[in-house]
């Protein structure tokens, strides 16, 4: 597989989800087409490490999160996850080692079933695997909405409706833990929020991570909220990843020209710096047809031949930077091996 | 353009838009929600106004109001809307459509479901070129591919003949933009109009809606509620919280010496890419009031890590800075007061998550 690389991965005990060459194509009608969603990635989260993964729209940040659950099952690639090979478990051990690796979605209204009182949606997984007495379910559920912030006697006798969006996403958040996992991957978990809101989800999940001890996966296309809550990030476009690093490193000296201009992107709420910056023109193009070499060379400021031609591999570009350009945007540092 | 302003009720040397005590309430099955609760402000020809607040601050029911959008039976209303010197809160729709299009477009927020999905983009343009402005079918289509080469848009021509469906969010939000364009409105609405795109994307629309209004000199309202987004893209920034105004200055101003401190905590509440990762942000406990039973006194009160007995008692008028007679603001112990300060120092650095 023409990959971008592996030289990102770490050989560490500590590592609790390694993703070698995730491919996942989707089929287009019957046109024998097929979209590129996600094309040869490799990633490893340590455990207790939040990872942010960040991009535009269509970029398979969404995509990747879904078949590191295995939901849907990647085309082709492995994921080991506690030192076990998701891709080849049956469907029973794979919902069993689900219990142990969670998700939290973007909308968090639609992500609750609107007929049911909260707290049974938290106790849910709960009884459909048997863990402890009824007492002792309705024990851990209450103690779990009391930390994310929700008064268990209301969640007993409202529904969804009943609370507003940052409610509901922390109510998605309590039933996420209720079954003690060690991994969670959040999708967008604050994108639908205001932003006075928004910063309380994410103190939140501070919070929790540090007492549950969780591994979190967080995915947004907000490169200022990806950074504020992730230890290192990796930057995905059209299906492949173009740069990974510790976050502050990430923002302080980006190497890659795309992740140049999504820092350029953000709105500062500053007018004196707002009013000096100019937006990237045109869009991704389709994964259908991805373009041959670099995938970003058409809307890259610094492509040549090359980059149209030869698709760059992962590199270390200063320790613990890495990044996929035949021409980043400051020259390596020399790496003593 | 329009047969109903006659160009002698005109009024082209006074303010664009005068909105004085506007209130909007709708009849529930609760009661009276008081959505937007007398809010008085002006605007001048060819500026942008920013309205920022949170979900439920009356800020997209603000915008609706100038512009008469809201449902006849359910909104009660009062005060008064000049436009252009002449009173257009009590208009009937009939009479609204005079307006509509020629004078004041709006944007919305989600492109899809703005736009008919089965009908080709070319006939959405010319659609109101041809209602409003009499205009032949082939001049329409004509203007409609221009409109679609002003907002940026390759390839026209082709565009024209195309769905809503083959485009992408940020096309589709040119779009959205050409139609409310096309016949040369003397203000534009845009409601959260790049909440649902890239931050790529919404950079680009952002600086396109900012360029069509330097070209065409037409006053802008950009509803949000990030204040990043007004920021870079507007003269001046109106703050919304439960359906009133609590400060309106110029951008510039109100960045420089903000006053209320629901402005201050509004924008401590952004992650900055400028701090570390792993920053403690600054949140706002609580939720927004009940707008069907709002407290007395500062609506803010209750949020507030400031408030003081007087602020639980009286509403704050909203007044005028020393440093800047156009920037305004409502609230007894304002960011940088004596009281302020002693309120800060007093505050625990350490807060625990509250139960809601």
């Amino acid at each position: 597989m023409a990959g971008t690389g592996k030289a990102h991965l770490r050989d560490s005990p500590d590592v609790l989800l390694r993703v070698d060459d995730l491919v996942v194509e989707f089929p287009v009608g019957r046109t024998g087409l097929k979209v590129h969603a996600v094309s040869g990635i490799s990633l490893d989260v340590l455990r207790g490490e939040t990872l942010g993964l960040v991009g535009e729209s269509g970029c398979g940040k969404s995509t990747t999160g879904r078949a590191i659950m295995q939901l849907p099952r990647p085309t082709s690639g492995s994921v080991l996850f506690e030192n076990k090979q998701l891709t080849e478990m049956s469907g029973d051990t794979m919902r069993e080692a689900r219990t142990r690796m969670q998700m939290i979605f973007q909308d968090p209204i639609s992500s609750l079933n609107p007929r049911r009182k909260v707290r049974d949606i938290v106790l849910e997984p709960l009884s459909i695997w048997k863990r402890g007495s009824k007492k002792e379910q309705g024990e851990r559920v209450d103690t779990l909405l009391e930390e994310v912030g929700i008064d268990p006697a209301r969640a007993a006798e409202s529904q969804p409706h009943q609370f507003s969006g940052g409610q509901c996403q922390r109510i998605s958040i309590a039933r996420s833990l209720v079954l003690d996992p060690t991994l969670i991957i959040c999708d967008e978990p604050v994108s639908a929020l205001d932003v006075s809101v928004q910063a309380q989800v994410l103190n939140l999940l501070e919070d929790l991570k540090a007492k549950h001890g969780l591994t979190l996966i967080f995915i947004a296309h907000d490169l200022a909220v990806v950074k504020n809550i992730s230890d290192r990030i990796a930057v995905m476009y059209l299906g492949k990843i173009c740069e990974v690093a510790p976050s502050d490193l990430l923002y302080a000296h980006p190497a890659h020209h795309y992740t140049s201009v999504l820092v350029d992107s953000i709105p500062v709420p500053d007018p004196e710096i707002a009013a000096t910056k100019t937006a990237i023109e045109g869009e991704p193009p389709s994964p259908v047809l991805p373009p041959p070499g670099c995938r970003f060379n058409p809307r890259c400021p610094a492509a040549q031949d090359i980059c149209r031609s030869e698709e760059p591999q992962i590199r270390e570009i200063e320790p613990e930077h890495f990044v996929a350009c035949h021409f980043p945007t400051f020259t390596p540092v020399s790496i003593s091996v | 353009m329009s047969d109903l302003i006659q160009a002698s009720a005109r009024d082209l040397s006074g303010p664009l838009i005068e909105l004085t005590d506007v209130k909007t309430h709708f009849k529930t099955a609760r009661g009276l929600v008081r959505a937007v609760d007398g809010v008085s402000f002006t605007l001048e020809r060819g500026k942008s106004l920013g309205i920022v607040g949170e979900s439920g601050s009356g800020k997209t029911v603000l915008s609706r109001s100038i512009m008469g959008l809201l449902p006849p039976k359910a909104a009660v209303r009062h005060g008064s809307i000049k436009f252009e010197g002449r009173e257009i809160l009590g208009l009937s729709r009939s009479q609204m459509r005079g307006i509509w299009g020629s004078e004041m477009a709006m944007i919305f927020q989600d492109p899809m479901t703005s736009l008919n999905p089965v009908m080709k983009i070319g006939r959405q343009i010319a659609e109101p070129l041809r209602i409003h402005l009499n205009m032949a079918r082939s001049d329409a289509w004509a203007t409609a591919e221009r409109l679609l080469t002003d907002v940026r848009i390759p390839e026209a021509a082709r565009r024209l003949n195309q769905y809503p469906h083959e485009l992408s969010g940020g096309m589709r939000q040119r779009v959205m933009i050409a139609i409310a364009l096309a016949c040369g409105p003397t203000v534009l609405f845009a409601d959260e109009p790049t909440t649902a795109l890239d931050v790529t994307v919404q950079a680009q629309i952002l600086d396109l809606l900012g360029e069509q209004r330097r070209d065409r000199n037409m006053s802008l309202i950009l509803v949000t509620h990030d204040l990043g987004v007004v920021a870079g893209h507007t003269d001046e920034i109106a703050v919304m919280y439960g359906g009133k105004l609590v400060e309106k200055a110029p951008t510039r101003s109100l960045f420089a010496n903000m006053k209320m401190p629901y402005t201050e905590a509004l924008l401590q509440s952004i992650p900055k890419l400028t701090d570390p990762s792993h920053t403690r942000l600054s949140v706002i406990n609580g939720r927004p009031p009940d707008l069907v039973n709002p407290p007395v006194g500062c609506r803010f009160a209750a949020r507030c890590l400031y408030t003081q007995q007087r602020c639980r008692e009286e509403e704050p008028p909203l007044v005028v800075t020393p440093e800047d007679p156009e920037h305004s603001y409502a609230c007894w112990y304002p960011v940088g007061s004596p009281a302020y300060f002693e309120a800060k120092a007093r505050i625990p650095s350490n807060s625990t998550v509250e139960v809601l």
